[in-house]
């Protein structure tokens, strides 16, 4: 049996997979990966099933060291500049940790989520079919909370199986999309025009619960409450004070402000790798162009396996972190350090 | 045939989910209509639904876009959700105990006070009440229950609390609530029970269903304290008095 301890780790970073769904109505969020696409990359990697559980590492570097015997990792997401044992780790590649190693890595690049899985997943106990933390319900395992130092990740041996990497779409700055509704009524057309002719930032106080978002005020035609109803992955709700909040995973699974669109699943994971303070766009579309959205990004994810091609030399892992870190927009250490939880105050409707 | 009802609102909610409105407002026959169209999905599931998310005054439909797209689960959602509402639903029924006020209930008095009556008033009349589980939400097991008095009606809190106990029993608006887990809350705070209506490593986990009918019953502090430790034990308390 092997493991992976860790030895350091920053906040926002936990155990996610697919999440479970099937109990929101009894108020429990399926939670799972902010970046489903990531998450399903570094699990084909390693050949594990594609929402397999793995370690979600928020934009702080973590340092993970291998123990009673070899592990077999990849990384997927967020760049950052990584290492086992002095030997770079590129994004998006499977490597070996032999045992006593220690993968170390940076600050994401980019990028706020990246996905370490595991071969031979995580060993654990699932509620709910899951080993998704919900910190809030009590949920996740090995442990119900974010990790930190010291705690042991138990996993298979490392098969010996030759390493990959992964050719996945090029990262795209085009604005997130979104669809009209349920609430947008709920909001002039002016108000609406202002929505997506305007720029957005994500501001530091978010959290896998929601995206604050920070730019025009946009004003409700008849006050911020409506009757409690259900929300989803990407609802846009707005608060009173007119900043729209982007509700994730973790979100509570009603709520009581009006909806004026929503994102589309295929942009989801897109929207929560923006890094806090980095301009973005909203853009509105069809159902139908949505939902064929949706269709195409279920077809990526089934043909993952596809994309896998062999590792040819230490040299293209080099090339391969080099365009990484010129590519990408470095998160500071001040967006990075402010980035922490956000009580819920607003409690239930 | 019975004359069909008024087709709700289908609002979407992103590419995979359809919010199936009723009304815009808390409203009795609204909410029944919503636990009867959850009934009728549950009944005759329609091939792509994953999962239905009972609300007071509409129904969250999510499904897989791969399987259905939006315009032909609409169709078939509208078909069921224009049909009579049966009049009589086997429902469960609960008996919930409470413990009111002093340290439990830390609002009890100033409810009292601000509606011009005794806090035993104010037990009695919540105490009189016969509710049911309109929605569960926000929280795992956060039952939101309708059939509240009107007298007992009143605006939330201007400043939400960050913090109350688990297993409170609040008012807030129209509204009275079973909460289980410690969390933050708007509502006035009436006292606590031991039930858990969220347990994990209990069968069944969740104790209320949507659409459940409860009612509450006083016991003192005592009680409580002795309810509250066979409740870590995995005990229902909560007493299930029909089905």
């Amino acid at each position: 049996m092997s493991k992976l301890v860790i030895a350091s780790i920053g906040p926002a970073s936990s155990v996610q997979d697919g999440g479970r769904p099937g109990a929101q109505r009894y108020g429990l969020v399926p939670s799972g990966a902010m970046d489903r696409l990531a998450l399903a990359a570094a699990n084909t990697l390693v050949g594990n099933e594609p929402f397999t559980a793995a370690v979600e590492i928020g934009p702080f570097g973590a340092k993970f060291t291998a123990r009673g015997g070899a592990v077999r990792i990849a990384l997927a997401g967020a760049p950052r500049i990584a290492d086992i044992a002095g030997r770079a780790v590129a994004p998006d590649t499977s490597a070996t940790l032999a045992d006593g190693e220690t993968l170390t890595l940076g600050f994401a690049r980019g990028g706020s989520f990246s996905y370490l899985a595991i071969e031979g997943g995580i060993m654990g106990e699932p509620m709910f079919g899951s080993l998704a933390v919900n910190a809030r319900a009590g949920l996740g395992s090995p442990y119900p909370r974010p990790l930190q130092a010291g705690d042991e990740l138990q996993t298979k041996a490392a098969s010996g199986a030759p390493e990959r990497r992964i050719e996945l779409p090029a990262a795209t700055d085009a604005p997130i999309r979104v669809v009209w509704g349920p609430q947008d009524d709920e909001f002039a057309d002016e108000t609406k025009k202002l929505f997506v002719d305007s720029e957005w930032k994500i501001s530091a106080t978010s959290d896998r619960m929601g995206y604050r978002l920070e730019g025009p005020v946009l004003k409700h035609l008849h006050g911020h409450n409506i009757v409690s109803d259900g929300t989803v992955n990407g609802s846009l709700q707005v608060p009173g004070m007119g900043q729209p909040i982007v509700l994730m995973p973790d979100r509570g699974t009603s709520g009581g402000y009006p909806k004026i669109a929503t994102v589309i699943s295929a942009d989801l994971g897109r929207l929560a790798q923006i890094p806090a303070g980095r301009g973005f766009r909203f853009r509105a579309v069809s159902m139908a162009e949505a939902q064929a959205e949706a269709r195409k990004f279920a077809e990526m994810l089934r043909a993952l396996p596809d994309r896998l091609r062999a590792v040819e030399s230490v040299d293209l892992n080099i090339e391969a972190l080099h365009d990484a870190n010129v590519a990408g927009h470095a998160v500071n250490a001040v967006d990075a350090g402010t980035w922490h939880a956000v009580a819920d105050v607003a409690g239930p409707d | 045939m019975a004359a069909t009802l008024p087709p709700p609102r289908l609002l979407p909610s992103g590419d995979s989910a359809i919010t199936v409105e009723f009304s815009r407002n808390i409203d009795d026959a609204a909410n029944r209509r919503v636990l009867a169209l959850d009934r009728e999905l549950a009944a005759e599931p329609i091939a792509g639904i994953t999962e239905t998310v009972p609300t007071y005054r509409s129904l969250l439909v999510h499904y897989d876009p791969v399987q259905i797209d939006f315009e032909k689960l609409g169709e078939k959602i509208l078909a069921l959700a224009q049909r009579p509402v049966p009049a009589t639903t086997r429902t469960r029924r609960w008996r919930i105990p409470v413990v009111y006020g002093g340290e439990h209930g830390i609002d009890l008095e100033d409810v009292a006070k601000s509606l011009g009556t005794t806090p035993d008033d104010i037990v009695a009349r919540h105490v009189a009440g016969d509710y049911r589980v309109a929605m569960i939400g926000f929280t795992p097991g956060w039952s939101y229950l309708s059939g509240l008095a009107d007298f007992l009606h009143m605006p939330r809190r201007q400043n939400p609390r960050l913090l109350t106990p688990a297993g409170t029993i609040s008012i807030g608006g129209v509204q009275t609530g079973v909460q289980c887990l410690a969390g933050p809350s708007g509502w006035h705070l009436l006292g606590r029970t031991a039930v858990r209506t969220y347990q994990l490593h209990r069968d069944p986990i969740f104790l209320l269903e949507p659409g459940d009918n409860v009612t509450f019953t006083p016991v003192d502090a005592k009680t409580f304290a002795e309810q509250d430790r066979a409740a870590a034990s995995g005990e229902f308390i909560a007493e299930q008095i029909a089905s």
